[in-house]
Formats: structure tokens, sequence, C-alpha cells
């Protein structure tokens, strides 16, 4: 297995650990967005190996950098001590949601490839952050803007619902 | 050629590691007690000695490390324990871990074998820098959180919403930079820095004064970030202390308001890691601005083709490039101390403003300064341009 293939699968199992993670620890918000941020970085990290370099930065960036702070922020802003979330121990729908998982996961296991494809060269600065730009802004200017928009008015929103007064 | 690559980055990671680590960050220590000694008139650390000899009292780093390694690790009950132990580990490791993009010298030939003095050279370096700043955040919050203590949690809770904030304007504020070079990769930017421009040369292009007189040809900059973007070098300072939570933007952790902030409830080495990621944080921003902004490795006025093209005649090819690599790593070393001292001497200048002030700071002032700062750029690169067709 050559260096970039270890750190793939590496990184997988950590993402694929550290998001059940996040799932189990109900009864500690905190916890579970930590294992959420280490979901992030592990993705990154796959982002990488994949050559998809900007992908992978904006993903630490804005995803475990920024969204994940505020989740945070906003948890210790309302203090929330452990079991506030917590729902009450129901051991057969546990059961019955493990068992429904397992047969998820070897779904999917049967699905999958007895081999998998071997990793493919990849032209020059793909997936750097001249390429993404120049598609950006040229194949899919319309979208993007379009994008902005949606953000402008999702701050409009933001600003409203925070100032139910406007004065 | 793996086997070299690997060896190669190991032996630059080992030499960034002690220089920053090992030796700048200890002696900060000193130089800040010595710093403030100064600004407030008193003599300053001087106590600690082996023997009755003092050396000027260097040895207050060493008394400093044995005190945190033997004194108790204390975690308060009701912490969450596991969290409560990792957080400094948070803190500290993304710090290190930026030393990782940041050229310490040029490119240099031996022979047929190329010395690039970085550890990874990446294309998309200074985003490398952002994503591992903005982990570093979890460091303070998880503190905060983790200690089970109301000073703490408010000290986590102004952290983050002030190093999100300064996140923002920090990356905007050196997006006219990119413009200017053209790159992300850090030693690009440093080789575009080695170079020099004539201060009137644009009269030149513009065809108001063509050609230029001899002697106002002499009137030259180097081509530093500092001279090319001065308003994006100065937002970027402030953005990245801001980052580092130091004074005057050490509302997180404000004594006279918070005991300690978020690591009020840290005791021993788990406090020692909260303090020296400080201190190792301040080499981060000094070598990061001197890559950015101060040309780096770069000696003004001396591109490296001139000094080796200099020194070859009399001692050979292969010296003149040693010679060449040894003194752009001082220049740059040289460089940092001087941002370190920048930084000492604004740390013990300035006043702690108010929370809001702080906040109103960046998100009414630095915000929209940056964004005019990435217009005003753009519309001068485009003008220039324009003008060379």
């Amino acid at each position: 297995m050559s260096a970039p293939e270890l750190f793939f699968y590496g990184a997988g199992a950590l993402a694929v650990v550290s998001a059940l993670g996040m799932v189990l620890n109900v009864r500690n918000t905190v916890a579970a967005a930590m294992s959420l941020v280490v979901t992030m970085i592990a993705l990154a990290v796959v982002y990488v190996v994949l050559e998809a370099h900007l992908v992978a930065a904006l993903q630490i960036m804005v995803y475990a950098g920024a969204i994940v702070v505020v989740f945070l922020f906003v948890v210790m802003l309302l203090n929330l001590r452990s079991d506030a979330f917590a729902p009450p121990r129901q051991r057969l729908l546990k059961a019955a949601g493990a068992a429904l998982s397992v047969g998820i996961a070897a779904a999917f296991l049967s699905l999958m490839p007895a081999s998998l494809p071997t990793m493919r060269d990849v032209p020059d600065g793909f997936g750097g952050y001249r390429a993404v730009g120049a598609e950006l802004f040229t194949r899919f200017v319309l979208p993007f803007e379009i994008t902005s928009l949606l953000i402008l008015a999702a701050v409009v929103g933001a600003v409203v619902l925070a100032k139910r007064r406007l004065d | 050629m793996e086997m070299e690559i690997l060896l190669g980055a190991v032996a630059k990671t080992l030499f960034i590691i002690l220089v920053a680590v090992g030796a700048f960050a200890p002696v900060i220590t000193w130089v800040e007690r010595k710093q403030s000694a100064l600004m407030q008139d008193r003599i300053g650390a001087n106590r600690a000695d082996i023997a009755g000899i003092t050396v000027l009292g260097l040895l207050h780093p060493l008394a400093d490390v044995i005190k945190l390694l033997t004194k108790e690790d204390v975690v308060p009950i009701g912490a969450n324990r596991f969290l409560h132990l990792i957080a400094p580990l948070i803190a500290a490791i993304p710090v290190i871990a930026s030393f990782g993009v940041i050229p310490f010298g040029g490119i240099y030939q031996f022979g047929d074998s190329t010395w690039n003095l970085v550890v990874a050279d990446l294309d998309w370096g200074i985003l490398y820098v952002f994503a591992i700043a903005s982990v570093a955040t979890y460091g303070t919050v998880i503190a905060g959180w983790a200690s089970n203590n109301n000073w703490s949690l408010l000290g986590s809770l102004r952290a983050s919403a002030q190093m999100i904030s300064y996140e923002v304007t920090m990356g905007l504020s050196i997006v006219g930079l990119f413009m200017v070079f053209q790159t992300l990769r850090l030693t690009d930017m440093g080789l575009a820095q080695d170079d020099s421009f004539r201060l009137l040369g644009f009269l030149e292009r513009f065809g108001w004064w063509d050609p230029l007189p001899a002697w106002l040809g002499w009137l030259q900059l180097p081509n530093w970030g500092l001279f090319l973007q001065p308003l994006g070098f100065v937002m970027f300072l402030t953005c990245v202390m801001a980052e580092n939570k130091r004074p005057p933007f050490d509302l997180p952790e404000a004594e006279s308001e918070l005991v300690a902030g978020y690591f009020t409830e840290y005791s021993g080495m788990r406090f020692g890691l909260f303090y020296m990621s400080e201190f190792i944080e301040v080499v981060v921003i000094a070598a990061l601005t001197t890559a950015l902004f101060l040309g780096g490795w770069a000696i003004p006025f001396l591109p490296q083709a001139t000094l080796i093209g200099a020194i070859t005649p009399v001692f050979g090819v292969g010296f003149a490039t040693g010679l060449c690599m040894v003194l752009h790593v001082l220049t740059f070393f040289l460089k940092v101390i001087v941002m370190i001292w920048l930084q000492m001497q604004i740390r013990w200048t300035l006043p702690r403003p108010r929370y809001d002030q702080v906040m109103d700071l960046c998100w009414k002032v630095m915000l929209p300064l940056s964004l005019a700062n990435i217009f005003v750029t753009g519309l001068v690169i485009l003008l220039i341009q324009g003008a060379r067709s």
C-alpha cells in the first residue's frame, strides 16, 4: 500500500469513527461537536489525498474553523450541561437502530466492488485555487453569483431575526 | 529519491522547531520581562542564579520550566476530564504546525540537487496557515468550557467570538497581497520580493515622463509587501495579534475582569503549554509577516543572482551559494527578531480596549477597509496592466 493510499484509508476510517462518536455522544453536546470537528479534519485529509487542495483548505477553514465554532458558541452561551438533550433510555429502540445500521453497512459492503480502482494521475494544478477559481468565474459564474444572492438573503434574514424591533 | 525528500523534510522540521520553539520562545519570555521592566522603570528578572551567576536573568526561563514541571496538575471537580486534558494540546499543536509552510530561506542549486528551505512547499501555502490557525480556536474554547468555571466559560465565549471575527479580516486583509504577487505559495512570494522597483517607474509606464532621468531611477524600494500593501500590513498585523489574544487584545484572559479567563483552572505544565503556545505564536506571527511583507529571506537591493555572481569569481560557485544561503537564513531571522520586538513594543504600549470596541474595530473599521483595499489594489493593477499594452 502506497503512502497516499495509507492516508486515504486511515483518514477515511477516522472520519467514520469520529462520525459515530458524534452521533453516539448524545449526552454531551460539546463532545459531539468536537467529534464533528475531527470528522471534518479527516475528510480534509481525504481531499488532500484526492488532490483537491482548495476544497481541503476550505473544508477546514469554513466547516471546522468557523461553523462548528459557532455551534460551540451557542452551546456554551446556553450553558447546556450534560443530559439536557438526552432522550429517555429506550433499550428496544436502540437495539433496532443498531440492527438497522448493521444491515445498511452490510448492504453497502455487498455493493462494493471486489477491488478498488487504482488512483489515476491528474493534470498539473488540478484542484488548486487557480483551476477552481478559473472554472468558478467562467463556466459557473451564474450559479456562483446566484449563491451570493442566497447568502445575502440569509444574512438579511439573520439580522431581522436578531433585531426583532427594527428602529 | 523519496527517502531523500523525507530526510530533508525531517531535517528542516528539526531545524525550525529547534530555532523557533527551542531557542526563540524561551528567550522571548525573558525579553518580555525585561521589556516590561524597561517600560515600567524597573530592573526586571535578574534573581535566578546558578552558584551566584545570573547571566542577566537569562536563567529565568529555565527556572520557569522546572517550576511548571514540578507543580501539581489540578483538574477541577465537575470538569470534563478528557477535554480539560487535551485542550492545551489543541492550542499548542496548530501553532507549531504553522511553521511547516513558512520558508526560512530561498531555493539554492548545489550541483544537481536543489535545496528549498521550507518544510512543505505547498501551492496553497497561506491557505494552510489560515486553516491551521482556525483550528487553534478550539484549544481556547474547549479549555474554558471543560473547566467547569464561569470565568473560564466567559473567557472562551469572548475568545471564540473574537477569533472568528478576526479570522475573516485576517484573510481579507492580505487578498491584496495575493493580487500583487499572483500566488499563494510562500516561496514564490519570497522570490518576488527579492527584487526592487523604481519608486517613480509609473511615470515612465504611463508615458508622463519618458524616459525617466537616470538619477530618479535610483530612487528604489525593495519589492516588499510592506511597500506594495502598507494598509494590508497594518491590518494583517492587527488581526494576527488579535488572534494571538495577547494584550491589547487579551479580552479572553483579561485578569482584571475574568481572573485569568479560559485558563483560570489550569496549573503546572498544562498552563505552561498555553503560555508557551502564545509565545510560539509570537514567533509564528513574526515569521509569517516577514515572509509575506518584509521580503522573507531577501537582502534589500541585493538579489540572489547578484550576490552569488559577486562571490563566485573569488571562491567558486558552491561556496558562493552556501554563503548566500547562510546570509539569507540569518537575514530572515534578523527580520523575525525585528517583528518580535515590534509586537513586544505594541504589547507594552497600548492599553486593553473594551470588548465592544474590539469587535467594532473588526467589523466596522477593518472589514470595510480591507474590502476597499482589495478594490483599490485591483484598480491599480488593471491601470498598470492597461498602460503596459
